[in-house]
C-alpha cells in the first residue's frame, strides 16, 4: 500500500523529468565550426568580392537598407502577422552596426540564430535557412560587411505584439521548429543539383516566401517538402508553389526559361512580377548563368505536388452576364496586348492562356496587376522593360471581377470565377 | 561630252535598277507579324498614359482631375520627380510600385521621351474663385509677397509660366487638385526634392488661402500655344533650390 502511494507520488516526478529530458534533447544546440584560419575572412580584394556576390545571392541589402538609405545600414519595415521587424545595421559602424562583431559572431547569428549579445534572434532573419551556409561562405560575407564604409545609423527596435516580443515564446518556437544544421551533400545528385540546392535552400532562402507558414510562422523548406506557395497576407501577393505542376511547379519548364525568369525578369512563360520582381532585381539577375541553372535544375528535380487549393467542387461558375461583360472590358482594355486568343506578344506581353500566375487561387496576384499594372524589373537582360497599365482607377471592383472571370474561364483556363469582395480585399492593400 | 553623258545614262540605268531590286525586296519581304511588338517607348510606357493622358471614347485628351501632364515638361524635372518616388522623396504608393525597380538609364530616357513630346493642350479650368481671390492668386503669381519673402511664381517658372530647361516645371495645364495636393504634400513633408528644397520653404511660408488662391489662378489659366518650358531665367533664383543649383 505504502509502496502504490509512493509509486502514484513518483508518477507525475518521472513524467516531469522525461519531459525535461525531452525538451533538453530537442533543444537547438548551438553548433560551433571554426574557420578554417583567419585568412578566411581577412579583408583581402578576394574574400571582399566573394562576400559581395555571396550578399548579391542572399539579397541582404532587400531587407538591411531603408528606401533610399545607405546601403546595408538596416531601417527597412518588414510587416507580419506578428508584428513589424526592422532589419539591423551591418555596416562596421562600432556602436550601431556590426563593428564590434567577430568572424565567430557573425557565424554564430547565421548558423545559430543568436545574436553577439547572446539574444535569440527572430527567425524573420531566415537563419533556418543560414544555418546550412558554410563557415567558409560566412566568413567571406563577414569580411565583405566589413570592408563597406561604417554607417553610423541606430537600429530601430521591432514592433511586435505581445506576446511575440517575449524570448521564452521565442525559445519555444526554436524548441519546435529550428536546429542548427549543414545541408548534408547528396553525391549521387551530382554538382550541379547540391549547388542548386545550397542556393535556393540555403543562401536564397526561396521558402521564406514560397511556402506556407503556420499559425507560428514556421514553414518548411523544399527538403522538408515545402516550396508548396504561400501567401504573404500583408504584403498582399501569393507566392506561388514551385512544386505543384498547377502552379509555378518547374517540372515541366525548360530549364532555359527557369534561367531566364530569375536572371532577366521575363520569360517565354512568364514574368517576374510583385515581390518577385524585387528579387529579381536586387539579387538574383547578378547570379552567374551557371549558378541560376544550378538553381534550375534543383527546382525541376523537386517531386510534383498536387496544387495546395483544388478547385473545391461546386464552385457556381460566373454567371452569364457576368462573363458578357468580362469579355467585353477584356476586348476593350486586354486584348491589344494579350491579344483576342489570350496568347499574349512575347516576349512583351505573356500569355493569359494557361498562365499560372493567372489562374492561381488565391487570385490574388492576377487581381493586384490588373489594379496596379507593373513592370518587369528593369535587369541587364531586359533593361528597357514594357509595362502593363494599371486599371484601378477605370474599372470598379466588379468589372475587375468580371474580366479575371472570364480570363480565368477562357482558352482552356478553368479556374473558379473572382468576386468583387476578393478585388476590394486585395485593392485596398497600398502598392508599395 | 558624249561620254559624259553615256556615263550618267549607265548611271541612271543603275540607279533605277537598285531602286527596282529595292522596290522588289519590300515586295518580298513578310507581311509584319501581327504578335510583333513596336520596340517604341510609346509602346513600352503604355502604363503611363493610362492616367498622364487619358482619353476619351473619341480619342480626345482628358482633363482629369489628378493626374499632371507629362508631356513637354523639363527632361531634368521628369528624371529627378521618377527618382524621387523610387527613392521615397515623393510619397505616392503606385508611382513608387511601378518606377521601384527601373533603373537610372531608363529613368533618363523615359523622361527625356516625355519632355520631348508636344504638351497637351487642355480647355483651362472655369474661375470659379471671387474676384477677389483671383486677384491674390494673379498677384502671388506676378509679384510673390516680399513682406512674406514669398518669391512670385514667374521668377523660377518663367515669365510664361512654361517651366525651364532643364528642371523647373511649367504651371500651366495641371488640374487644381493636383497643385494644392502639392502644396500640402510639401507643407507635410511627404514630397521633398533635392536640398536645399526651395518649394518646401515657400510652401511653409504660404497661407492655406493663399494656397487656394495660387492653383485656382493657374488651374483658369490658358496654355500658351507654345507651352515649351523657357530655355533660361535670370540667376540668381529668389531662393537657392537643389533640383535648380546655380551654375557655378
Amino acid at each position: 500500500m505504502k509502496r502504490l502511494r509512493a509509486a502514484l507520488l513518483a508518477l507525475p516526478l518521472v513524467l516531469l523529468l522525461a519531459a525535461l529530458a525531452a525538451v533538453a534533447l530537442a533543444w537547438p544546440r548551438p553548433r560551433f565550426v571554426p574557420a578554417a584560419s583567419p585568412a578566411a575572412y581577412a579583408p583581402t580584394p578576394q574574400n571582399v568580392a566573394r562576400g559581395a556576390y555571396l550578399a548579391r545571392a542572399v539579397n541582404c541589402i532587400a531587407c538591411h537598407t531603408a528606401r533610399a538609405g545607405a546601403a546595408y545600414a538596416g531601417g527597412r519595415a518588414l510587416d507580419t502577422p506578428f508584428g513589424r521587424f526592422y532589419g539591423p545595421n551591418l555596416t562596421p559602424d562600432a556602436e550601431t552596426g556590426i563593428g564590434s562583431w567577430s568572424a565567430d559572431d557573425f557565424w554564430n547569428a547565421l548558423h545559430n540564430g543568436i545574436a553577439r549579445d547572446g539574444r535569440l534572434l527572430y527567425p524573420a532573419f531566415p537563419y533556418t535557412n543560414y544555418t546550412r551556409v558554410t563557415r567558409a561562405d560566412a566568413d567571406a560575407l563577414y569580411a565583405y560587411f566589413r570592408s563597406l564604409a561604417p554607417q553610423r545609423q541606430p537600429n530601430r527596435p521591432h514592433e511586435l505584439d505581445f506576446p511575440y516580443n517575449r524570448q521564452l515564446l521565442l525559445a519555444g518556437w526554436r524548441l519546435l521548429y529550428f536546429r542548427p544544421g549543414d545541408l548534408s551533400p547528396q553525391p549521387a545528385r551530382g554538382a550541379q543539383w547540391n549547388r542548386g540546392a545550397y542556393l535556393v535552400e540555403g543562401l536564397g532562402h526561396c521558402s521564406a516566401c514560397h511556402s506556407a507558414r503556420n499559425a507560428l510562422g514556421a514553414s518548411k523548406d523544399g527538403l522538408e517538402g515545402g516550396l508548396e506557395g504561400g501567401l504573404n497576407s500583408t504584403l498582399g501577393w501569393y507566392a506561388p508553389s514551385l512544386t505543384a505542376s498547377g502552379e509555378a511547379g518547374l517540372g515541366d519548364w525548360d530549364e532555359a526559361h527557369i534561367v531566364a525568369l530569375l536572371g532577366a525578369g521575363i520569360s517565354a512563360r512568364g514574368s517576374a512580377t510583385g515581390p518577385m520582381a524585387e528579387v529579381v532585381a536586387r539579387s538574383l539577375q547578378y547570379l552567374t548563368p551557371e549558378d541560376l541553372g544550378a538553381m534550375a535544375a534543383y527546382l525541376k528535380s523537386l517531386p510534383a505536388t498536387p496544387a495546395p487549393t483544388p478547385i473545391p467542387a461546386g464552385t457556381p461558375p460566373a454567371s452569364e452576364q457576368v462573363m458578357l461583360e468580362g469579355r467585353r472590358i477584356y476586348a476593350g482594355q486586354c486584348a491589344q496586348c494579350h491579344g483576342d486568343d489570350g496568347k499574349g506578344k512575347l516576349p512583351a506581353y505573356p500569355p493569359l492562356a494557361g498562365n499560372r500566375a493567372v489562374t492561381l487561387t488565391p487570385a490574388v496576384n492576377a487581381i493586384r496587376m490588373t489594379v496596379n499594372g507593373g513592370f518587369p524589373p528593369g535587369t541587364r537582360g531586359n533593361p528597357r522593360p514594357y509595362g502593363m497599365p494599371p486599371f484601378g482607377h477605370e474599372l470598379s471592383d466588379a468589372q475587375v471581377a468580371a474580366v479575371l472571370s472570364w480570363i480565368r474561364a477562357s482558352w482552356g483556363n478553368a479556374a473558379p470565377p473572382v468576386s468583387a469582395a476578393d478585388v476590394n480585399r486585395y485593392r485596398a492593400i497600398t502598392s508599395d | 561630252m558624249h561620254t559624259r553623258n553615256l556615263r550618267w545614262s549607265i548611271a541612271a540605268l543603275a540607279a533605277l535598277a537598285g531602286m527596282t531590286l529595292c522596290a522588289g525586296a519590300r515586295a518580298q519581304a513578310p507581311a509584319p507579324d501581327p504578335r510583333a511588338v513596336p520596340d517604341t517607348l510609346d509602346q513600352r510606357l503604355l502604363a503611363c498614359a493610362t492616367c498622364h493622358a487619358r482619353v476619351d471614347a473619341r480619342g480626345n485628351p482628358v482633363n482629369d482631375s489628378f493626374y499632371p501632364r507629362l508631356y513637354g515638361k523639363p527632361a531634368g524635372y521628369l528624371y529627378n520627380q521618377l527618382r524621387n518616388f523610387r527613392d521615397g522623396r515623393r510619397h505616392y504608393p503606385l508611382m513608387t510600385y511601378l518606377v521601384g525597380h527601373l533603373s537610372d538609364d531608363y529613368l533618363r530616357e523615359i523622361a527625356q521621351h516625355f519632355a520631348a513630346l508636344a504638351p497637351t493642350v487642355l480647355p483651362p479650368a472655369p474661375a470659379a474663385a471671387s474676384p477677389q481671390v483671383r486677384e491674390r492668386g494673379r498677384q502671388l503669381v506676378f509679384d510673390g509677397d516680399p513682406a512674406r519673402r514669398i518669391p512670385a511664381c514667374v521668377a523660377c517658372h518663367g515669365a510664361r509660366l512654361t517651366g525651364v530647361q532643364p528642371s523647373i516645371p511649367g504651371l500651366l495645364g495641371l488640374p487644381r487638385d493636383y497643385v494644392n495636393a502639392q502644396f500640402g504634400a510639401w507643407r507635410n513633408g511627404v514630397r521633398r526634392a533635392h536640398a536645399p528644397d526651395c518649394m518646401a520653404e515657400i510652401s511653409a511660408r504660404l497661407s492655406p488661402d493663399d494656397v487656394a488662391a495660387v492653383s485656382g489662378w493657374l488651374a483658369a489659366a490658358p496654355l500658351p500655344s507654345n507651352a515649351r518650358p523657357d530655355a533660361r531665367i535670370a540667376r540668381p533664383l529668389p531662393l537657392a533650390c537643389g533640383s535648380a543649383p546655380e551654375p557655378r
